[in-house]
């Protein structure tokens, strides 16, 4: 099972980052100039924008699936400039989960053993306890009853649900969600919303909420809009 | 087995990560896993088939030709000519003037001190037999018939551990005193002769005795039997002008291809010219060195394909799994995992081939038996089963999945998250 951290109460913090694609060279573009953020624990935050503004680098950065050019990102108080490569898939692995608007299910596995697999990935070996609390997730995104199906029999918003619940199996003091309303019909992505915001709260998580839904975006916390790689109008509460 | 009851859901407690995906990734793209393991199987079974084979064919050979001859043979030193020195008054130095050589006559001769190389020999602890003979040629007379014959004088206690002629006497017994022969079963249907017979037998030398046939072999070659002739060491002795003497000593070792290297030895310490098998049947060794070649050549290229034939399917594989690897990075598992998750498949495949390979290998070596045999129906000869290449084309089979996974797996670990995911 994962270990469970301690959550402070800033759990990222972003100072000055800068993002530069193909820096030193001549085609080089930065995408993000300067973005300064703060996310506090039990926060909702939607990110709002319009395409090719920089939202899914900024979350790649925050993800640590990226590195900025300039500034910093700091997870749960722990800045991560220079740290190597294990160090930030770890951070990743025990402080944030992603949900993505593809949900990248393991098309191999049921809808338990992919909410299992962090855990697993993270202990090694399976054992009861991380079957218990994989099934425990699914009950909480209402697919207990399709625990035993293989993913690919799931429908879009049950894919996304089992997705949503893999993104909570290492308990993450982070969630980034990319658009994970996007591909979902109106019912199915009010649900997913609603999930995100019941567990977000429930578990004191910070959620950064990407959407070009304007109306789910109201329903958040607060609202950051990226126009062109800053953040612009100041934060609004929705 | 991790099995709570609430899921139903079982997870062997023993399989790492890595393992349980590996195994997962191979059975969910089973079409291609089929088609790989195949190739493989059949690559291995080429291997196995071709292998045993050979070993069978050489194993056979070793049989037939080291159950009828000595593994060293000692021979009287060969008769050289020294050619005389002039001496040149001017110079003082030896020098030949216009020094024509004729090689000598080999006459028959006896080794020097035969009985006391015999038990120095006997005393090597590589040493089996040690068996003393008297030969020469002769002719037998009969009626007007004469037959050219190869006298071969033995001590049967000792000759007869050597060769064992009690699995080629046709007729007869192997009892030799003074007055006996055996001889070749071609001989005795040429000369009308048999068991009980008497035979003129006269040397070159002009001796003549009589002797009676008490045995008649068959040596498994037309020639052989027309010409030899087995007597006791004293018969012979007499008959060729040897008397106390031996022309060669006949020995035995424990390992047949150290024979070259202990008859060094003994050239070295006897000073008699000591052949071995190996050196007398060179020919047969460049033969099987050259099939050993092909058959290597054949193996390297058989392993080449089916490493190129793994690296490609896991290639493929990557290239499909590229997102689910993006993934997989994003929820924290690391490099390391991915690699070794994608080294796993290439083992795992190249076991799976190997097994079956090593069973169509098998199959295909009974069949070949069953099909190919001599003309009596019996097999061609026997083929040995060895354990030992099953294993080894077990482990050379796993070893060239991991290789040849591991630029795939490189990629997997190194792929970037972020183009993963993006596709």
């Amino acid at each position: 099972m994962a270990e469970s951290l301690a959550v402070p109460a800033v759990v990222l913090q972003l100072q000055g980052v800068r993002k530069t694609f193909n820096p030193a060279q001549p085609n080089a573009v930065e995408v993000l100039h300067g973005i300064d953020l703060t996310l506090h624990a039990g926060e909702f935050c939607a990110v709002v924008g319009p395409s090719g503004s920089g939202k899914s680098t900024l979350l790649n950065i925050v993800g640590l699936l990226d590195r900025p050019t300039a500034g910093s990102v700091a997870i749960c108080g722990q800045p991560t400039q220079g740290l190597a490569d294990d160090a930030l898939t770890y951070l990743r692995g025990h402080r944030i989960g992603f949900v993505f608007q593809y949900h990248h299910l393991l098309s191999a596995f049921t809808a338990l053993e992919n909410v299992l697999m962090p855990l697993l990935a993270d202990a090694g070996f399976p054992n009861p306890l991380m079957v218990q609390r994989a099934a425990e997730l699914l009950e909480q995104v209402g697919l207990l009853p399709y625990l035993a199906q293989p993913a690919n029999r799931l429908s879009g918003g049950q894919q996304q649900r089992v997705a949503l619940a893999r993104a909570l199996a290492m308990q993450p003091a982070l969630l980034l969600a990319d658009e994970p309303t996007g591909n979902l019909d109106t019912a199915s992505a009010d649900s997913v919303f609603a999930l995100l915001r019941e567990i977000g709260r429930r578990e004191g998580m910070a959620v950064l909420f990407v959407t070009h839904n304007a109306a789910l975006a109201s329903r958040c916390d607060r609202t950051i809009n990226v126009v062109d790689g800053l953040i612009v109008g100041g934060p609004s509460a929705g | 087995m991790t099995e709570p009851a609430a899921t139903g859901i079982t997870l062997p407690a023993w399989q790492p990560f890595e393992w349980i995906v590996a195994l997962r990734f191979l059975r969910e793209g089973r079409i291609q896993t089929a088609f790989i393991i195949s190739g493989i199987a059949l690559g291995v079974a080429v291997i196995v088939f071709m292998s045993a084979l050979l070993v069978g064919v050489q194993a056979n050979f070793m049989q037939r030709v080291l159950t009828g001859q000595a593994h060293i043979q000692l021979l009287p030193a060969k008769e050289v000519v020294r050619p005389l020195q002039m001496f040149s008054v001017a110079t003082t130095s030896a020098v030949r003037y216009d020094a024509i050589v004729q090689a000598p006559l080999q006459r028959l001769k006896s080794i020097d001190q035969w009985q006391s190389i015999a038990q120095q020999i006997g005393r090597m602890p590589e040493v089996l037999v040690v068996s003393p003979a008297a030969t020469g040629a002769g002719l037998i007379l009969r009626g007007d018939t004469s037959r050219a014959i190869s006298v071969i004088g033995i001590k049967p206690e000792l000759y007869f551990q050597i060769v064992p002629m009690a699995d080629k006497i046709t007729r007869g017994s192997l009892r030799l005193t003074g007055a006996d022969i055996l001889i070749g079963s071609e001989l005795a249907t040429d000369l009308g002769v048999s068991t009980g017979d008497p035979l003129h037998v006269v040397a070159a030398s002009g001796t003549a005795t009589i002797l009676r046939v008490t045995g008649i072999f068959d040596l498994g070659n037309k020639g052989a039997n027309a010409r030899t002739t087995f007597v006791a060491l004293r018969t012979a002795q007499s008959l060729l002008g040897l008397v106390g003497g031996v022309s060669v000593l006949d020995v035995t070792v424990q390992d047949i291809y150290a024979a070259e290297t202990i008859a060094a030895r003994i050239r070295a310490t006897t000073g008699t010219d000591a052949q071995s098998w190996i050196a007398t049947n060179a020919q047969f060794f460049v033969a099987v060195g050259a099939q050993q070649s092909s058959n290597t050549l054949i193996r390297l290229f058989v392993a080449l394909s089916v490493a190129l034939g793994i690296a490609s399917v896991l290639v493929v594989s990557v290239v499909q799994k590229s997102r689910e690897i993006g993934i997989l990075r994003a929820m924290g598992i690391r490099r390391g995992q991915i690699l070794r998750l994608f080294l796993l498949q290439g083992g795992l495949l190249g076991l799976g081939g190997a097994m079956v390979g090593a069973v169509l290998g098998a199959l295909g070596l009974l069949l070949w038996q069953q099909l190919q045999r001599n003309a009596d129906g019996t097999p061609l000869f026997p083929l040995s089963f060895d354990p030992g290449l099953f294993i080894s084309a077990l482990a050379l089979s796993m070893l060239t999945g991991l290789v040849s996974a591991f630029i795939p797996a490189l990629r997997a670990a190194r792929l970037d998250p972020v183009v993963a995911i993006r596709g």
